[in-house]
């Protein structure tokens, strides 16, 4: 019985594995309508987080399962005082498969120890989100076709997050890939992904604070919010909060097969004008995120 | 400085200087009826300084421990005031139990029943991380 707590958990063959899969998936859904009959999922979400909820509970719900769970622990028994560990176990006795969200690092692994069914980490605190990672990855590779040999441009805040490192990490481990890194100054990618992941991986990378300087190399552009409480200076945040503001005009000197990527809730970093562009994928992210959802699902729960 | 000849005990040698006492910690020395000597910044001919614990009582030592506080560390056993064994231990795959994630948004801070858990990520560094939420120790 294996979980997904971290997408460093599955080697790139999995990933390619669980991709193909997917891609199977939309072709022929009508092949997988009935696979997880008589299976349940538990959505146990400790935070609200409705997007990821939804795609976890349709994509089993397309999988002819059913769904049962909480959308925030005052509805848990976790208002009660119970712990992970405690409600882990309980809820392997109601469901076959687990997908949890929790404001704590490390709570769907300490889920994982103690349960008897897989558990899928659907966001732990700044920590991991794998799936978004996969999701990420079905859409840069059914929008290029590959996931090897591209340039990927990371824009915004990329020190708090997550979504861009476990993205660093995952693409790293693909031939060819190399990446600019565009952030201001105080947002750069922190220590430990500077090692861990580029040092460690021998990845080729660059650093800028220029979205307009890098915009012609591109491949993929993965956008990510600023955030004000970012900065330590209010005025860097007022010099500098429009540069990471993706306008139409500053996709003068893209490639017209750039694919624009954002993990979402999008809030004013991508004018609402890109969103007519051809080259805007994050919506489509959004579908592709149910998509390698199923065929997680149905991973962890081996089903042919 | 005098410290009194061990008969039977253990010495522990060359923990790095400043380390001493954390150790004696985590060993939980204090609750040791014995006597137990903690030697800080002594000479050493290879770092220039280093300390050492020495303990009138052979006990069972936790080697993982020793090992992640330095694996060139030196347990030196002692019998009847002659050395019968030196051990060096080596740097342990995990450790469990001792270390405390300091990660306030771990889930290891608000549930107080899950064991501490760490694990070696880069041996070369001697980096360990919290199973749970990365954070190095």
């Amino acid at each position: 019985m294996r979980s997904l707590l971290d997408i460093a958990d599955l080697s790139v063959e999995e990933i390619d594995a669980l991709i193909a899969k997917a891609q199977d998936i939309i072709a022929n859904p009508e092949k997988y309508a009935e696979k997880c009959r008589r299976r349940k999922l538990a959505t146990l979400f400790y935070e609200p987080s409705t997007r990821t909820r939804l795609s976890f509970e349709s994509a089993m719900l397309e999988l002819g399962g059913q769904v049962i769970g909480f959308s925030e622990a005052q509805s848990s028994s976790a208002a009660k005082g119970e712990s992970v560990a405690d409600t882990a176990r309980v809820i392997s006795c109601f469901a076959d498969i687990i997908a949890m969200r929790h404001p704590m690092e490390g709570a769907p692994r300490v889920a994982a120890m103690n349960a008897s069914i897989p558990v899928i980490n659907a966001g732990d605190g700044g920590h991991n989100h794998p799936t978004q990672t996969l999701t990420d990855l079905l859409t840069i590779k059914r929008e290029k076709g590959r996931l090897d040999h591209m340039t990927v441009g990371c824009c915004g805040d990329l020190k708090f997050g997550r979504t861009v490192h476990s993205l660093l990490g995952a693409m790293s481990r693909y031939e060819g890939v190399d990446f600019i890194l565009i952030s201001p100054e105080e947002l750069r990618v922190p220590e430990h992904v500077r090692t861990d992941i580029l040092k460690a991986g021998n990845v080729t990378y660059r650093e800028t604070e220029s979205l307009q300087e890098a915009m012609p190399e591109l491949d993929v552009l993965y956008m990510t919010r600023v955030q004000r409480e970012r900065f330590i200076s209010e005025a860097d945040y007022v010099r500098l909060k429009d540069t990471y503001i993706l306008t139409p005009d500053k996709l003068d000197t893209a490639k017209p097969d750039l694919a624009i990527l954002h993990p979402l809730p999008r809030v004013n970093e991508i004018s609402v004008a890109i969103d007519r562009d051809p080259r805007a994928c994050y919506f489509k992210q959004v579908l592709n995120g149910k998509f390698i959802r199923m065929a997680l699902i149905l991973m962890l729960l081996e089903v042919e | 400085m005098l410290i009194g000849t061990i008969v039977d005990g253990i010495v522990i040698d060359h923990i790095p200087a400043g380390r001493g006492m954390e150790l004696y910690r985590y060993l939980e020395l204090d609750k040791l009826q014995c006597e137990v000597a903690l030697i800080k910044n002594a000479p050493s001919g290879k770092r220039g300084k280093k300390d050492i614990l020495k303990i009138n009582e052979v006990i069972d030592l936790n080697f993982d421990l020793l090992g992640y506080i330095d694996p060139h560390i030196t347990v030196n056993i002692i019998r009847n005031g002659e050395r019968v064994e030196k051990r060096h231990p080596s740097l342990p795959q995990e450790i469990r139990g001792v270390i405390k994630c300091r990660n306030p948004r771990c889930i290891t801070s608000v549930e107080q029943e899950i064991e501490h858990i760490f694990r070696l990520t880069d041996p070369e560094n001697r980096v360990y991380r919290c199973v749970y939420c990365d954070t190095r120790a």
